[in-house]
């Protein structure tokens, strides 16, 4: 087996090897490169080198690595809410929805997801991957009414949309931090929507169950909760890059559908903020 | 996944080439000789005057990865799409279309006008101009292939974003390009919804071990979209 065919193994369960190797596509011309930098003896050694700087943690630049240790955290925290939500004793009511059975398969579904999240993160993190707290206070110190006690169902969905929504406000803040990364910025990007269809889906599950919300964010606080208005500050924005957007071009495009149309990130500090009332750090 | 054909095509091509003296080599020598593998893989990386386009036939557009103008053209080019199928879809509601569905399509319809129209003013002259769209496989008065349409447009546009943010160098650019394709991703969910409860992030686009959604390079999404555009669209410098 010549090392095209290992490639093309790999190919076959990872069909991003190459994009592994180097995000640009001087990828191929560095990994035959090796053959001219070093003695012949020391090639199966520095092929090693070569897939764990690939695959590996050991090599993630130091901000690289703060970003998904943040990114874990959160995901940490998201698991650990949809955990207790599908526990037969002190989860979520799912009594009170008027479609019970799918919305509890929908929390199962995102419960999967974020579990997911948590776990693909500590792979690529490695042996100091964050660890989760020991508890959260569901209350975020009290700001809400305890989204798992009987009849609280309401209070569930709210708290869930603030912490979706935060979720992709979060990743799209630490994307540029990421830039030039390749593999790893791909994979941020990847969660990122997920969390947004989540996000979407909790809001379309909360106007099915009466509440006046859509499933994209209309101004800034739209969730109807006074107390989650740091999760959603700065949302109502409607200028672009310097371009107002309301009325662009002179279309109709009104400054609620004008703030709808984009979503704003969150600095690290604004989330660490908003999830510290869970008891998150 | 970007370049993969090229560099799947030159990894082919070098093995024919030496195809008879690594039947006697060993892997080792190979990695260490092989020279000429080298020139051969620093040529077909160079390949920059690699066309594609979509067999349109009405005039012509190039999206020119070479920078960021051509990654943000290549959005431009998507959100000119979708912008002008759900302003149709609006225009000519399908039968029955309940009142929440009509004002959520009307929602949808001046988020892509918005996209569309930020794009095209952020690039100025840089624009690529305006596309022909071809909707004739879509039966705008059939609630079904709309929601199949505006479903396969917002799973397109998310896995387009999700793909070509690696290819931006700007973080400014790449921040933008966030902010929109959450919101794709919104629509997307919410369009699944309609279709089938439950169905807004399901294996057809989030993968089932990492929960990752499955991104697409341009070369895939282009060959997906320009089914719905006459114009050409010349792909270079991917």
């Amino acid at each position: 087996m010549n090392i095209v065919d290992i490639l093309e193994e790999i190919e076959k369960v990872d069909g991003e090897v190459y994009e592994r190797f180097s995000p640009r596509r001087t990828a191929m011309k560095e990994f035959f490169n090796v053959g001219k930098k070093i003695s012949l003896a020391a090639v199966p050694l520095a092929l090693g080198s070569m897939f764990n700087k690939a695959y590996g943690q050991s090599t993630l630049p130091a901000n690289v690595k703060a970003v998904l240790q943040f990114a874990l955290t959160l995901e940490h925290f998201e698991a650990a809410f949809y955990t207790q939500a599908l526990k037969t004793t002190g989860g979520a009511d799912f009594s009170g929805s008027k479609q019970a059975t799918l919305d509890k398969a929908a929390i199962g579904i995102i419960s999967a997801h974020e579990t997911s999240h948590v776990n693909f993160l500590k792979g690529v993190i490695g042996a100091d991957a964050v660890t989760a707290k020991p508890s959260y206070d569901w209350t975020a110190s009290g700001a809400f009414p305890n989204p798992f006690a009987v009849g609280n169902y309401g209070i569930f969905l709210a708290v869930a949309q603030a912490l979706e929504d935060t979720g992709v406000r979060a990743y799209k803040g630490q994307a540029p931090a990421l830039v030039g990364q390749g593999g790893v910025l791909e994979a941020a990007l990847n969660i990122h929507s997920v969390e947004a269809r989540h996000a979407a889906k909790i809001r379309y599950m909360r106007a099915q169950n009466g509440v006046s919300i859509k499933p994209w964010i209309t101004g800034g606080n739209d969730s109807g909760v006074p107390n989650a208005a740091a999760v959603y500050a700065g949302e109502e924005n409607v200028i672009q890059a310097g371009l107002t957007i309301t009325g662009i071009n002179g279309t109709a495009v009104t400054a609620n559908a004008a703030s709808e149309s984009f979503d704003e990130p969150l600095t690290t500090q604004q989330v660490l903020d908003i999830v510290k009332l869970f008891g998150v750090s | 996944m970007k370049n993969l054909h090229d560099e799947k095509e030159v990894l082919q091509e070098e093995r024919s080439i030496l195809t008879a003296p690594l039947q006697r080599r060993s892997f080792l020598q190979f990695a260490g000789a092989g020279a000429a593998g080298i020139a051969l893989i620093a040529a077909g990386c160079k390949k920059d005057k690699n066309i594609i386009d979509n067999g349109g036939s009405m005039g012509g557009v190039t999206l020119d990865f070479k920078d960021d103008v051509g990654v943000l053209n290549y959005a431009y080019a998507l959100e000119q799409l979708e912008a002008a199928f759900y302003v149709q879809v609006a225009a000519t509601p399908y039968a029955n279309i309940s009142a929440p569905e009509l004002a959520y399509f009307k929602d949808i319809q001046f988020h892509e006008i918005a996209h569309r129209e930020f794009l095209k003013n952020a690039l100025g002259a840089s624009a690529i101009a305006g596309l022909e769209v071809d909707f004739s496989k879509i039966n705008f008065a059939d609630r079904t292939s709309v929601l199949g349409t505006a479903k396969a447009f917002e799973d397109l546009g998310v896995s387009a974003y999700n793909g070509a943010g690696k290819l931006l160098k700007s973080t400014t650019y790449l921040t933008l390009a966030g902010k929109i394709v959450s919101v794709e991703a919104r629509h997307a969910a919410y369009i699944r919804e309609l279709i089938s409860p439950n169905s807004f992030s399901n294996l057809e686009v989030v993968d089932a071990v990492n929960g990752l959604e499955t991104s697409r390079d341009p070369k895939a999404v282009l060959a997906i979209a320009g089914g719905f555009v006459k114009t050409k669209i010349n792909v270079i410098n991917l």
